[in-house]
């Protein structure tokens, strides 16, 4: 383990230590003078018209202070939304999923507000409700949304949010030379991020304004969407960003902090609401997805053509659901060279919980599809799967993806390393099965993200960027920046995140984006302290400021070179002071752009795994697990382990044992840790191994890409080819149970 | 409300604490709310994820399925008191030291297992950690660089 601050070192996790003492204040933790608790009302089924709702029996709890409906919030009801403004404060009129609440209860304790809140009554009727793709596209469907919601939409009268279409070439006219064409048609069911810290929210009244507290990943996106439901301007919305205990997506957008917003201005009191977990599933979730793939290779296994046909199940409000199906299935295609591509993605609304952003946004789904059928044709080309991958994958600079960021890795090398660490080629042990899969993800495709650096009199450094830190680790590489361009130790840096009062705006956190996005804005405006410090240095020498050279916390004038503290010191004289720097970083939008924008960079992986399957029970027992991701650079090549690793887990997760069960009027019937299972330390490859490749061929600090999605992106078709290379049998569904495979086991002749 | 109260009496961290608790509050409600000690996290509340993990009279509990009144004159261990001071204990620092930590939610809940873990094995080894913290579920995955931080206090540490 490296001990050194710099960059490429692993100091300790800048936070760690109230990680384990406990002190690190999550929003549930927090607790403010004359708080009311809040407590939700949903009905147990999955859609319903709400006939009445008498608070009556509520209100008169001992110390109920609120119970809220559709009723009395402003009319129309405030919707809100990053991409349509379609989900209401509270339901108003009809639910549309299981979970959605009709009413919140404020009260005294939180005893009080539980006991109100099963004193609620509402009366209502239940509808059909809609939860599957065939079921949502149906002629006779009921809608899910009011056409009046997206006015002027032709699609509006449809439970299709909206159609992507993207692709290259003409499929028609290459279809000839295709030899061999494999389709198949592949599924990937709801899941939940399951973050163990449950979304929490405060809000306060705060003098003229309102003050928000949430485990939120876009703080100063929050604080937009609450300004324009209250009609206050941003600086008398303040948002407080405790640093969330896991996000995972989950907690890019906001949820329930509208509610308790109007909740806390109403009752004039501090309003807090703590979601259980089994709320969090109704909250929040990956979107489901049907993928049909039909791809030609020609006989050398050169890709003739792909087209691909995907159709997400979102749930009942778009929240960011839209966004990952087009971004999603935008690079579906994979990190091949493609003569033809054609791409046709929905987003299906259904009666069930607005599916939302999940790490690797989108991809999981078609690369489950696209790299499932990738190994198949393999098997139907007589060609080795990672041969078929080499033979295909673009080369650093090529133009695979038309109109966007050429390839930007030697993608090459991370497949090979993969199949090298898993000893591709070599005999296999008997009774097991190897498989190797792909993932390519684009990044950020726009991005703003200011930071200030301020070196303080004695060389200490306070860094200021309104990125959340999740557990990725961003305070952590933005102090070792700070450290490596001014010189001082990492335990000098302190990083402030999570008040938008205090600390400048930042887009949001997600795409793993920030140490790319923001660490370019921190490292800018540690360049902007550099120049202040050039200015500095040559008043007190009194040469001229183009011969001074500032860096990695040195002043070099000619042979001379001073520690750049001892010229700050001088500097700044008796009074002290400070030297303030800003920096800023843009991605820029292309309107042009299908996505808005092209690739910042690209996220790619390569994962291998060797495995065996139990006959009689259909368990699978994972050997080895190795998972090779192309950074750039490691600026922590700790930090890059646990991401990478953990990515690969809770790729397993979705992969093995993960998915919503719903019963036959769409209610969700596993809701809780104890139905729904997520991979625990008995669940574990046997070994897990993870390495990069660091090409220094990153847009970000020091030749950094972003990371932290790669590894899960493609760990299931990694998984089931090694299921079909150790049993010969195709699973085209997830997870794969140890009752899916053993009922698969069954059908197909053993081999 | 017409919840009923009554005293009870914990040592905590080697604190002796004298609390008025609502009878059908658990543990973890009694610690977080009543003490105020927050470092003990909340999650599943039905025993499950391991978050509230505390130690019992020495034995691992998940505070959420103990009512506070079960624990009158019991003797208590929370994350607040794994360290001396200012001073982290081995397990604390070798999850600093392993990077073991990321989000941080569910890691207060792995220390004290891995303390649990120490007082009855000493030296486990790792088919014993992944048993001895397999109540504890952590969703960044961290699960390789938790197992290497409690061999790394195994290792260097004098037990507890």
């Amino acid at each position: 383990m490296s001990t050194g601050g710099l960059v490429g070192g692993s100091p300790p996790r800048v936070g760690g230590i109230g990680r384990v003492t406990g002190s690190q204040a999550y929003v549930a933790d927090i607790r403010l003078e004359d708080q009311l608790h809040v407590k939700l009302v949903a009905l147990d089924v999955a859609r319903a018209r709400i006939v009445s709702i008498d608070s009556s029996a509520a209100l008169a709890v001992p110390g109920v202070r609120l119970v809220l409906t559709a009723a009395d919030l402003p009319d129309p009801m405030p919707r809100f939304g990053p991409q349509w403004q379609d989900r209401p404060v509270l339901a108003i009129g009809e639910t549309h999923y299981h979970g959605e609440p009709v009413a919140a209860i404020a009260a005294d304790t939180l005893d009080a507000a539980e006991e109100a809140a099963r004193l609620v009554h509402v009366e209502f009727e239940e509808l059909p409700a809609v939860f599957t793709v065939a079921r949502a596209l149906a002629p006779d469907a009921p809608l899910v949304q009011d056409p009046s919601l997206r006015p002027g939409d032709p699609l509006a009268t449809t439970n299709v949010l909206r159609e992507h279409h993207y692709g290259w070439g003409d499929i028609d006219s290459v279809a000839a030379d295709a030899e061999v064409v494999v389709e198949g048609t592949y599924a990937f069911p709801m899941v939940t991020q399951f973050a163990i810290e449950p979304h929490a929210f405060i809000a306060a009244p705060d003098g003229d304004g309102i003050a928000i507290w949430s485990s939120i990943q876009h703080p100063s996106w929050l604080q937009r969407v609450i300004a324009g439901l209250l009609g206050l301007p941003l600086a008398k919305v303040r948002v407080f960003a405790p640093d969330p205990g896991g996000g995972f997506g989950g907690k890019q957008h906001a949820k329930y902090e509208p509610l308790v917003a109007f909740m806390a201005l109403r009752a004039g009191r501090p309003c807090r609401l703590v979601l259980t977990l089994e709320e969090t599933f109704q909250a929040v979730r990956r979107g489901a997805c049907e993928v049909h793939v039909r791809t030609g290779f020609r006989r050398d296994g050169k890709l003739a053509f792909r087209d691909i046909e995907a159709s997400y199940l979102i749930g009942a409000y778009a929240d960011i659901a839209d966004r990952t199906v087009g971004k999603g299935s935008y690079t579906a295609g994979g990190p091949y060279n493609t003569p033809a591509v054609r791409i046709l993605a929905r987003s299906v609304l259904s009666h069930t919980v607005p599916s939302t952003a999940f790490r690797g946004f989108g991809n999981p789904q078609q690369i489950w599809a696209v790299e499932s059928n990738m190994d198949e044709a393999a098997r139907v080309l007589g060609i080795d799967p990672v041969q078929l991958r080499l033979r295909n994958v673009a080369a650093r600079g090529d133009d695979f993806l038309p109109g966007d960021t050429l390839a930007d890795g030697q993608w090459a090398e991370t497949i090979q390393k993969a199949a090298e660490m898993i000893g591709w080629g070599s005999p296999v042990p008997a009774g097991r099965g190897r498989g190797i899969a792909v993932g390519l993800k684009s990044g950020p495709t726009t991005g703003l993200s200011y930071s200030t650096v301020r070196l303080l009199a004695d060389g200490s450094v306070v860094v200021s960027a309104g990125t959340s830190d999740m557990g990725q680790g961003a305070r952590t590489i933005f102090a070792q920046i700070a450290a490596q361009e001014l010189g001082a130790p990492v335990d000098w840096v302190t990083v402030v995140m999570g008040d938008t009062a205090v600390v400048p705006y930042d887009q949001q956190t997600s795409a793993s984006r920030s140490s790319v996005l923001m660490g370019n804005a921190v490292l800018n405006a540690c360049r902007d302290v550099q120049a202040k410090i050039r200015v500095m240095a040559a008043r007190l020498e009194g040469v001229d400021e183009a011969g001074i050279v500032v860096d990695k916390g040195e002043v070099r004038i000619g042979e001379r070179i001073w520690p750049l503290r001892d010229v700050l010191v001088r500097g700044l004289g008796r009074l002290g002071g400070e030297v303030i720097g800003i920096g800023e970083m843009r991605k820029e939008a292309d309107p042009d752009h299908p996505l808005g924008g092209t690739a910042a960079f690209y996220e790619f992986n390569c994962t291998a795994v060797e495995l065996s399957v139990d006959r009689d029970t259909g368990d699978i027992t994972i050997h080895r697990h190795v998972t090779v991701s192309d950074v750039g650079r490691a600026l922590n090549p700790m930090q890059v382990r646990g991401q990478d690793e953990g990515a690969a887990v809770m790729g397993l997760g979705h992969t093995l044992m993960e998915h919503y069960i719903l019963d036959e009027t769409g209610r969700i019937r596993n809701l809780g840790a104890i139905d729904y299972r997520i991979p625990t330390s008995m669940d574990l490859p046997v070994e897990i191994e993870s390495a990069i490749v660091e090409n220094g061929d990153g847009p970000g600090p020091y030749g950094a890409k972003g990371m932290s999605e790669g590894a899960l992106l493609c760990v299931a078709p990694a998984v089931a080819a090694a299921v079909r290379d150790a049993t010969g049998v195709s699973i085209r569904d997830l997870p794969l149970t140890p009752e899916r495979v053993w009922r698969a086991l069954q059908e197909t002749p053993s081999k | 409300m017409t919840a009923q109260a009554r005293r009870i009496e914990l040592t905590v961290n080697g604190r002796s604490r004298s609390v008025e608790v609502a009878v059908h509050h658990t543990l973890l409600e009694a610690l977080r709310d009543d003490l105020g000690l927050t470092g003990t996290k909340e999650c599943c509340l039905v025993g499950e994820c391991g978050a509230c993990t505390v130690l019992v009279d020495g034995a691992s509990v998940d505070s959420c399925l103990m009512l506070a009144v079960e624990a009158d004159g019991a003797s208590l261990t929370t994350v607040e008191g794994l360290a001396d001071g200012e001073r982290l204990g081995r397990l604390q620092q070798a999850f600093l030291d392993t990077g073991a930590a990321q989000c941080g939610f569910c890691i207060p809940g792995q220390l004290i297992s891995a303390e649990a873990l120490f007082a009855s094995t000493p030296h486990p080894t790792r088919a014993e950690i992944e048993e001895g913290l397999a109540g504890n579920l952590c969703r960044c995955a961290g699960y390789e660089q938790i197992f290497e931080a409690v061999e790394l206090a195994a290792r260097d540490g004098t037990p507890a």
